[in-house]
């Protein structure tokens, strides 16, 4: 090595060290629209030379291994992010997410099997390994609930809290005892009890809960990678600990922080959410009145035509029919006619905050005609028309009464309009599964069909009646 | 308990304060981003992957290292490339939008 760098440890903690600032300011630059990009950049190259460095560590072996784990692994999760829809996002980061936590778990298992007699590498790596497991065990359920390869309704074992408590309680105790005992055997049913831990977790939240659930394995699966980070750190080779430290509590905290913002936006607390079973029971009482009215597409053109503004309020229909480059064209034809459109986005349509945003913005829709829930409420009582494109639960007036599971749930009052035409698939329930009081009401129609071919009919009946 | 553990235990105090600061106040637009982004940063698993696989002896032990390589690498590319899809959406709508 050069003067600079005397001996290999030196240069590979200056990385480290240089590394570890660009995560940081990465992601302060990915908490603001403008510089976001840049920010995602400064942590990839961060990355790379970091796993590039690690290589020159002193006293590895096993080459061949690591970069064919690397090349492996490395090429599947490239291709496929790449190949994936936009609409499937959600579940990509749950999955991917899921693999770190998973990486986390085994790390922590080589080091268990190699340091059982060093106590505090041992009780950490413990430490690590019940959180890892945890999160790639939940992350893969909610994978599974969002890709719909499994029921997404909460599933509900009775006196499921306390068997859930059973499974963490003794799954852990057997950590404990391997590392008493300084006996490896006990680590198979150590790592197979958490992940039953995780599974049982994860059934009974609701897939409409699922974002929030998401973050906080991400948070899980950082507060796991700092954990076997000190690990490492009491090891011989400890520089690359101190960047797992770093990097995972720095996400463990955000991703925490977030976690409780994004529970805070749908107006409930991060335990009502993961004990709460929401959406399983149904409601009892109060039901609803009325019958659901539709609408043809002609006739829905002509309303919105003549309004006086149309505020369009998307959710998850949309997003699965990919229909907002029609949606985009709806808009144009109705400004072209002299009719005001403005997009409604609650925080929580769709499957992740800001999932409207992102595919509008795909669509090509400026940020100025997107209003917030709490900019565009106001709004509704002197609007013509609502058009609300397959968006369920966050227009669900249910919200506001009493005793309903929703109650309390901040959510856009489009039944305040004075005509609010849904488009819908068919008469099924929302995500979380409650009958929408919405759509019975006197200034609610219904156009059934699929999102894109719903918008198309009306972008249809718009031009020929120009 | 090692002088190294205490060092990494001050650390963390220090990072976990900086990264509540770094989300504070971020709009609601931007939490899907930021939690796609977080789920690459903590990729840097890979490295403590890479570590566990080098010193790794045992069969078993190797066995594991790589399934940790896989998953690591699973976790740096993908939260790369999810991150970096979503937020290049970002991009060409301020394009569209006119000069800013």
């Amino acid at each position: 090595m050069t003067a600079l760098f005397p001996d290999q440890g030196d240069l590979i903690n200056a990385v480290y060290v240089v590394a570890v600032l660009a995560f940081i300011l990465g992601l302060k630059a990915m908490s603001s629209p403008e510089t976001a990009r840049r920010g995602i950049a400064y942590a990839g190259a961060a990355m790379l030379v970091a796993v590039a460095v690690t290589f020159l560590s002193p006293g590895l072996s096993n080459f061949a291994l690591i970069a064919l784990g690397i090349l492996v692994g490395g090429g599947i999760g490239w291709y496929w992010a790449r190949v994936v829809q936009m609409t499937a996002m959600p579940q990509m980061v749950a999955v991917f997410n899921g693999m770190g936590g998973g990486a986390a778990a085994a790390i922590a298992a080589v080091e268990l099997l190699s340091a059982i007699g060093n106590s505090a590498t041992a009780a950490l790596s413990v430490a690590g390994a019940v959180i890892g497991s945890i999160s790639i065990a939940g992350s893969v359920i909610a994978f599974l609930k969002l890709q719909g390869w499994m029921r997404q309704k909460a599933i509900v074992i009775p006196g499921r809290q306390v068997i859930n408590t059973a499974v963490l309680v003794v799954g852990a105790g057997f950590g404990v005892f391997a590392v008493v005992r300084g006996a490896t055997v006990w680590l198979l049913p150590f790592f197979l009890l958490l992940l039953v831990y995780g599974v049982l977790l994860t059934l009974p939240i609701g897939g409409a809960d699922m974002p929030v659930v998401i973050s906080l394995f991400n948070a899980l699966t950082g507060i796991a990678v700092a954990l076997d980070g000190f690990a490492l750190v009491n090891g011989p080779l400890g520089d690359a600990g101190y960047a797992m430290v770093i990097a995972g509590t720095l996400v463990g905290a955000a991703g925490s922080l977030l976690t409780l913002l994004m529970s805070k936006a749908m107006n409930r607390s991060l335990g009502n959410v993961l004990f709460g079973a929401f959406g399983a029971t149904e409601e009892d009482g109060a039901a609803v009145q009325g019958t659901m009215k539709p609408i043809e597409a002609d006739d829905a053109a002509v309303l919105m035509a003549y309004a006086n503004q149309v505020v369009v309020a998307p959710g998850y229909g949309m997003a699965v029919a990919q229909a907002q480059q029609k949606v985009k064209e709806l808009a144009d034809l109705l400004e072209a006619k002299g009719v005001p459109v403005k997009f409604a986005i609650h925080p929580v349509a769709g499957r992740m905050p800001g999932h409207m945003n992102v595919l509008l913005a795909e669509a090509g829709i400026g940020y100025d005609k997107l209003f917030d829930r709490d900019e565009i409420n106001p709004e509704f009582a002197t609007t013509d028309v609502v058009l609300v494109i397959g968006a369920n639960d966050v227009v669900n007036p249910a919200a506001r009464r009493p005793g309903s599971p929703l109650y309390g749930m901040p959510i856009l009052d489009v039944d305040r309009a004075k005509n609010v035409i849904v488009i819908k698939r068919g008469q099924g329930k929302g995500f979380a599964g409650i009958e929408n009081d919405l759509f019975y009401k006197e200034n609610c129609r219904m156009l059934y069909g699929d999102a894109q071919q719903a918008v198309g009919k009306l972008v249809t009946a718009l031009k020929r009646s120009a | 308990m090692a002088a190294d553990l205490w060092t990494a235990l001050f650390i963390a105090i220090l990072a976990a304060f900086t990264g509540y600061e770094v989300i504070g106040r971020v709009p609601v637009l931007l939490h899907t981003p930021l939690m796609s982004g977080s789920n690459f940063i903590h990729g840097i698993v890979l490295v403590g992957a890479i570590v566990a696989l080098g010193i790794a002896q045992t069969p078993l032990e190797q066995a594991i290292g790589l399934v940790a390589v896989v998953m690591g690498a699973m976790n740096v590319t993908g939260g790369y490339v999810v991150t970096e899809r979503i937020l290049a959406m970002f991009d060409r709508s301020k394009r569209k939008g006119g000069p800013s």
